[in-house]
């Protein structure tokens, strides 16, 4: 069967028809003139399919809140192509046979590209390494390791870790948080905190460990990435780090592109994350990363939880909001409305960065013929009100309830295959 | 003043009846032993202050005299948003064994003395309580009548009293407006 | 005033009104009947998810001389992430008709999810959440401050308060740096570093790790308590070298002019923060303290209970 995106716009450039056949881009034809089943897509932009390399997808052992389908359903709806199934899960994801049951779940609901990631340390505990190589060697393939949630803070564990991946190609994505300075922390440590009497979250606790892990990347010569930046000094550290040929990359959020602090003093736990939301000065110097390419990729660390997680007192919360189906509609927002990012640039950052850093090699792949078909369709000119009921998530943690945002995705075509046609799952 | 009022009592008027009113109370109470004078705020404190002098240039005795809010006993708290409440301060003699002049400026449905004839109980157990108003414009709601009248006003209930007292307002009259 | 959350939500106007009241309710404790008849047949709710003996009996009395009917609902252990959620209690207390809820809460911000999302219709009083604030405490102590200090009418303009202790976990500190700040009062904040929040800098008041620097030029100084296990988590060394640093002695208390006052809100810990002496001493109001916290808990009860019910925003 062939499919035809007519009259798209590849990276917002000149329009073409996208023909798509077995899987694949066949052609990029003058507008008008290809032939098959045709999809409308008159005006639109085309990029490639998002690649998503921080998602709680809570299966197995948080079905209340999200399972692989309905995480690979939100996936679809947000643009997505492919998320990286974080090790959080219950039973943590520290073994081949839970990831391979993840990718299987995956490979089952067949939205997306589902990734498992391994956890770097037996239950999340931070104190033995997981069997990362058997991880890496299931059917799964797992190439990047994570304790997210959790920092893995013992300085020697994470040097081997570093060490022992590269057998295999893989990275660790720290979670940088140092427990110590964040013990029951609630909020960014600020001003604010002191005023609203919840525990701080200094900015050091996560500047701290992204400079000892840069240095210990270094040190070993293997990559690093870090996980959901959210301070100007972690830009800064990272920003050193590269100057000096240090194999670090770095991720941001879409929330800490957009929310600030201020939020919490409503004491509404849908604003509690982990990170925790910073300053403006802090947005800003996260925005300047992202354009520059400081920061690598947008991650949504999309994290569900069911309502009675979120409708209680602030420090009963959980921590997290929902980011799949969101995500497009911020990064539009802050970072291309203002021209801050082309779409070019945009499909890097959502895309083709994050499928490089996860080795996910067919994903992200540049629009041309002999390209694994995996394309987001975005309608430039629409706007949408967010509302949690009517997200495919399972839960309804979104912090932009009500909220304007700019952009829809219109179709998504993955591996060829439509997942998503008009705004609706296929 | 609006157009639409009407005086009813001048100050020279206003000055008359404090004086009637003292010489009844002294001629009542057989002097002025014992007696305690209550104003209800605001306005009947500063009429209670005038029949105290009055009764000294009569009798030569001062007569204690204090304050009674009644705020915490209305029985319309509800309707209205809370009230600041007004001073209440009870003469160091106290109240038990006395007896006791209430006295404010305007006697209407009665709701006002029936929450300071609670106010006392809760204070101690007067000899007798009596009741000075100045002006009476009819309309009782409860079994409630006054000992001394400043002056009987009969009124339609669309009409408002208005006393006005220097101490507190600045001139001493008492004026009916038309109601909406 | 719909609600009572954080003391800093009072204008100057209100916080007076609220003083005003309660020195007209404090005549009610000299009589003989001690009650009045202003909230007869309203129900007040004391919500304690923290034990806090000294505070729910003061609003039980409070609402009690008020004829208030009280049910004291102690929720201790049902706080966080175990038992009936916050939520639920707050919807069982609204099927039953609570036309008011005291809450002490072991959570910032408790208070203040209880009366913003919409689990319950009834006024929320803050008695005390987290590290947070305790409204009711910062005018009990303005109340007494005023008396003391300004004849017991108007502002605390001018009058300058030192407090000293542990200000980082304290709520009653918070709570009184706002209403201070609001009665015009000039405040200052004492306690070594570590006890200081983040941020104090730009607090409206001055800060200083030195109390005998400050204590020659106050009118009144308020110790907080300071609990021993702090000591644990590294805020200071020994209780030994905090009493010795910030405790208040009778050689400090020498120092105050001669006319200022001690305030505490207890419950205190003697050879702490202060010493026997001083807390015996007449000088210090902390008797009186716990007095006028029932004049203003009354108060407080009565503007937001006494009227008719305000439509919610």
């Amino acid at each position: 069967m062939t499919i035809v995106l007519r009259g798209a716009r590849p990276y917002g450039e000149e329009p073409r028809d996208i023909v798509v056949a077995d899987g694949v881009i066949v052609d990029l034809a003058t507008p008008g003139t290809a032939e098959g089943e045709v999809v409308d897509a008159d005006g639109l932009i085309a990029v490639p399919g998002f690649v998503d390399l921080h998602t709680h997808l809570r299966e197995p052992g948080r079905e209340d809140a999200e399972t692989v389908l309905t995480g690979s359903q939100a996936a679809a709806l947000g643009g997505y192509t492919c998320v990286h199934a974080m090790a959080n899960t219950s039973p943590v994801a520290d073994t081949a046979g839970v990831v391979e049951q993840v990718w299987r779940l995956g490979q089952e609901a067949g939205l997306v590209d589902v990734r498992p990631v391994g956890a770097v340390t037996v239950g999340l505990a931070g104190e033995r390494m997981a069997e990362l190589g058997a991880m890496a060697d299931s059917a799964a393939g797992v190439r990047v390791f994570s304790d997210d949630g959790k920092c893995v803070h013992d300085a020697v564990l994470m040097r081997r870790a570093l060490e022992y991946v590269k057998a295999f190609d893989g990275v660790v994505a720290q979670h940088a948080q140092e427990p110590r300075l964040t013990e029951n922390a609630q909020m960014n440590e600020g001003e604010l905190s002191g005023r609203l009497g919840l525990a701080g979250w200094p900015a050091v606790a996560e500047e701290a460990i992204i400079a000892r892990d840069v240095l210990l990347a270094q040190h070993v010569g293997s990559r690093l990435h870090v996980c959901h930046l959210s301070t100007a000094g972690s830009v800064e550290v990272v920003r050193w780090a590269k100057s000096r040929g240090v194999d670090v990359t770095a991720e941001v959020t879409p929330h800490h592109l957009v929310l600030t602090e201020e939020l919490v003093a409503s004491y509404d736990p849908l604003y509690k994350v982990n990170p925790p939301l910073r300053t403006a000065e802090d947005v800003e110097a996260l925005r300047e990363a992202l354009a520059d390419g400081t920061i690598d990729i947008v991650a949504t660390d999309h994290a569900p939880h069911p309502h009675e997680d979120k409708d209680c007192e602030w420090a009963a919360a959980a921590m997290g909001m929902l980011g799949l189906e969101t995500a497009l509609g911020v990064l539009m927002e802050t970072m291309v409305l203002p021209g801050r990012l082309t779409w070019r640039q945009l499909a890097d950052r959502m895309s083709s960065a994050p499928a490089q850093i996860g080795r996910v090699r067919t994903q992200g792949h540049e629009l041309v013929p002999g390209a694994v078909a995996n394309i987001t369709v975005i309608d430039p000119e629409a706007t949408s009100v967010v509302d949690p009921m009517r997200l495919a998530s399972k839960s309804r943690n979104s912090p932009y309830a009500g909220r304007t945002l700019p952009g829809r995705v219109v179709h998504t075509l993955y591996a060829g295959t439509p997942t998503v046609l008009d705004g609706a799952l296929a | 003043m609006d157009s639409h009022a009407r005086v009813v009592l001048d100050d020279a008027d206003i000055g008359r009846a404090i004086r009637r009113i003292a010489h009844e109370i002294v001629e009542k109470a057989r002097g002025t032993d014992d007696l305690v004078l209550l104003g209800i705020p605001t306005r009947g404190v500063a009429l209670a202050e005038r029949i105290a002098v009055a009764l000294e240039s009569i009798e030569g005795a001062t007569v204690p005299v204090g304050s009674l809010d009644i705020t915490l006993y209305r029985d319309d708290l509800r309707l209205r948003p809370a009230r600041p409440l007004e001073e209440t301060s009870i003469p160091a003699e106290g109240i038990d064994g006395r007896v006791v002049v209430l006295v404010d400026d305007v006697l209407y449905s009665g709701r006002t003395v029936r929450a300071a004839l609670d106010a006392l109980n809760d204070l101690g157990r007067p000899a007798a309580v009596r009741l000075a108003v100045l002006v009476d414009r009819g309309h009782r709601e409860l079994p409630i009548r006054p000992d001394y009248v400043g002056k009987n006003l009969p009124t339609s209930v669309d009409e408002m009293v208005r006393v006005e007292v220097t101490e507190v307002d600045g001139v001493d009259r008492v004026a009916i407006w038309e109601g909406e | 005033m719909q609600h009572l959350l954080s003391a800093g939500d009072l204008s100057l106007e209100e916080a007076v009104l609220i003083l005003d009241t309660a020195a007209e309710l404090a005549a009610v404790t000299d009589r003989s009947v001690k009650k009045l008849p202003t909230l007869r047949g309203r129900t007040v709710v004391n919500l304690f998810f923290e034990d806090s003996t000294r505070t729910r009996i003061s609003f039980e009395l409070a609402a009690k001389r008020l004829s208030a009917d009280v049910i004291n609902f102690a929720a201790k252990g049902s706080s966080v992430s175990k038992g009936e959620s916050l939520k639920d209690t707050a919807l069982t207390l609204e099927a039953m008709g609570a036309d008011a809820v005291v809450i002490r809460h072991g959570a910032s911000g408790a208070p203040h999810r209880l009366a913003t999302s919409g689990w319950i219709g009834a006024p929320v009083i803050n008695a005390g959440d987290g590290t947070h604030e305790h409204p009711t405490q910062a005018l009990l102590d303005a109340y007494t401050l005023r008396r003391h200090l300004r004849g017991g009418a108007g502002d605390l303009a001018g009058v300058r308060v030192a407090i000293v202790g542990d200000i980082l976990h304290s709520r009653v500190a918070r709570s009184n740096v706002l209403l201070l700040q609001t009665l015009g009062a000039d405040v200052t904040l004492v306690a070594p570093p570590t006890l200081m929040p983040f941020g104090v800098e730009s607090w409206p008041c001055r800060i200083s790790y030195d109390i005998d620097e400050v204590l020659p030029d106050v009118d009144a100084v308020m110790m907080l308590r300071v609990q021993a296990e702090r000591m644990q988590a590294a805020y200071f060394p020994s209780a030994l070298e905090y009493s010795r640093r910030y405790g208040l002695d009778v050689a400090r208390m020498a120092a105050l002019p001669s006319d200022a006052i001690v305030l505490h809100p207890g419950p205190m810990n003697r050879g702490m923060e202060i010493s026997a002496d001083v807390a015996d001493s007449p000088r210090s109001v902390m008797v009186e303290q716990v007095a006028n916290g029932v004049s203003v808990r009354m108060a407080v009860l009565y503007l937001l209970l006494g009227g008719m019910k305000e439509e919610s925003a």
